[in-house]
């Protein structure tokens, strides 16, 4: 047993919701530059210019790359032989969001009631926590910062199995082709297969965690999200929506067993910055 | 790529009418920020005839809930949010006197129809692009809503702020026109 104490977690926590918002991942950038290179509208490439410089302007001057920094997603990996102590362990990232958001001059956008007052709770709290028990004694802490536009235009469907992979495929396909400019294009699509209700969208939401040239080591779903993309690039959506061949970077599938008359699907669709931040302690 | 054209606010219509989508326009001067909270809030005083907290007659409205400025500058990060989410709001602002707004994201049926009955356009705002947008702005003040927080309504003072014009004056929106351009199969 190790013992781990929140004065570790909550600095770690307000560190990765800071640097989530400030620096963006080198896939992110190395995929604009493909993506650049090939695009086909001017007005597309302007735009993917202005993208690149403006993640190395937040950079340097230490800024949010976008104001809308998030609702602090949480994902927390705690091995069976960790020992939280010092106080409460959700209490511990809550504070840490609280001083990241704070002290990150990161924009507050949590509202306590979603329909009746709409108050915003001014500190960016409550997180979004998921816990997972693994082997081991050490506690996995990631920070994904998720923005609104894009979470608007996720969607889950059950589906029947008669539907097949060519339901699913034209399911995420057209999920992209309604959302048009509105998620920030160009996205990354993250898909959950299987499970049940809640667990699709949960799988389609931790595969935006990896990175955007995983190989995913099940060829058949390889194929699947290649499949996707191709289609995806065809829409003619481009940055913004305003038009071009970059609509999306990246599909990734995450699946699990599901019930015998079920097929859940969830489409997540992630804005082109892909923010998270990791640390082992 | 179209052309790049200059706007100074307040706007008329005349400087609107040599505009086409796809122009990069570059506004300076007074622009007011409003989300969709704030449009709410704006739009019920319309319909009770009382004065907005800023004059509408050839405004811009910016859509946008900036990040709190870091000491030095005068706003944080102010990239565009989804302009759909104002779409119930924007045609009373227009019939108001707004002449153009900024956000992301393509606009339903009755704001652009509204744009051409009105002579108003929208502007198209690089979405994530927060850093490069704040850059343009010079001075930020809350004048109404403070309550809203990021939501609040701000009065911006604003030098050459970039923007690509999404819908004209015609009702042509680059929404519709760049996807049938760059669609395949």
């Amino acid at each position: 047993m190790r013992d781990i104490h929140i004065n570790e977690i909550i600095p770690a926590i307000k560190k990765l919701c800071i640097d989530a918002n400030y620096y963006i991942g080198e896939d992110v950038l190395t995929k604009i530059r493909e993506y650049r290179e090939i695009e086909e509208s001017p007005t597309a490439c302007e735009v993917l210019d202005i993208m690149l410089a403006n993640y190395e302007m937040a950079a340097k001057e230490k800024m949010p790359s976008c104001q809308d920094t998030g609702i602090a997603v949480v994902f927390v990996e705690i091995g069976q032989d960790a020992h939280i102590v010092g106080g409460d362990f959700y209490e511990a990232i809550n504070e840490g969001v609280r001083q990241g958001y704070k002290d990150g001059y990161l924009r507050k956008s949590m509202v306590s009631d979603p329909i009746i007052d709409r108050k915003n709770t001014t500190d960016n709290t409550p997180a979004l926590i998921y816990t997972d028990i693994v082997p081991g004694d050490k506690l996995s802490l990631t920070v994904a910062p998720k923005g609104g536009g894009s979470e608007n235009m996720s969607e889950v469907r059950m589906m029947k199995a008669a539907d097949g992979i060519e339901g699913v495929i034209d399911f995420v396909v057209e999920r992209i082709r309604k959302s048009g400019g509105n998620p920030c294009p160009p996205v990354v699509i993250g898909v959950g297969l299987g499970g049940n209700f809640e667990q699709s969208a949960l799988l389609a939401k931790k595969s935006l965690l990896k990175p955007l040239d995983y190989i995913n080591p099940d060829s058949k779903f390889a194929e699947v999200e290649k499949i996707i993309l191709e289609k995806v690039n065809k829409l003619g959506i481009g940055p913004q929506g305003l038009g071009g061949n970059t609509t999306a970077f990246r599909v990734h599938i995450l699946s699990k067993p599901c019930h015998i008359a079920s097929m859940p699907v969830a489409v997540n669709v992630q804005c082109h910055a892909a923010r998270h931040k990791s640390v082992v302690i | 790529m179209g052309k790049t054209v200059e706007l100074n606010t307040p706007i008329t219509t005349e400087e609107l009418m040599k505009l086409e989508i796809g122009d990069k326009v570059l506004i300076t001067g007074t622009i007011y920020t409003a989300r969709d909270a704030a449009h709410k809030r704006l739009v019920a005083l319309l319909a009770e005839g009382k004065e907005l907290p800023f004059n509408p007659k050839g405004a811009v409205i910016y859509y946008v809930g900036p990040a709190p400025a870091p000491p030095g500058k005068a706003i944080g990060s102010a990239g565009p949010t989804t302009s759909y989410r104002m779409d119930p709001y924007a045609p009373a602002l227009m019939d108001a006197g707004l002449k153009a707004m900024i956000g992301k994201g393509p606009r339903g049926k009755s704001v652009v129809e509204s744009m051409v009955k009105n002579k108003a356009v929208y502007l198209a705002a690089i979405g994530g692009a927060a850093v490069v947008v704040a850059s343009a702005i010079k001075k930020a003040e809350v004048i109404a809503y403070e309550d809203l927080g990021p939501e609040a309504v701000r009065k911006l003072e604003v030098v050459k702020f970039p923007c690509i014009l999404a819908n004209d004056i015609h009702g042509n929106d680059i929404f519709q026109e760049g996807v049938k351009q760059y669609k395949k199969d």
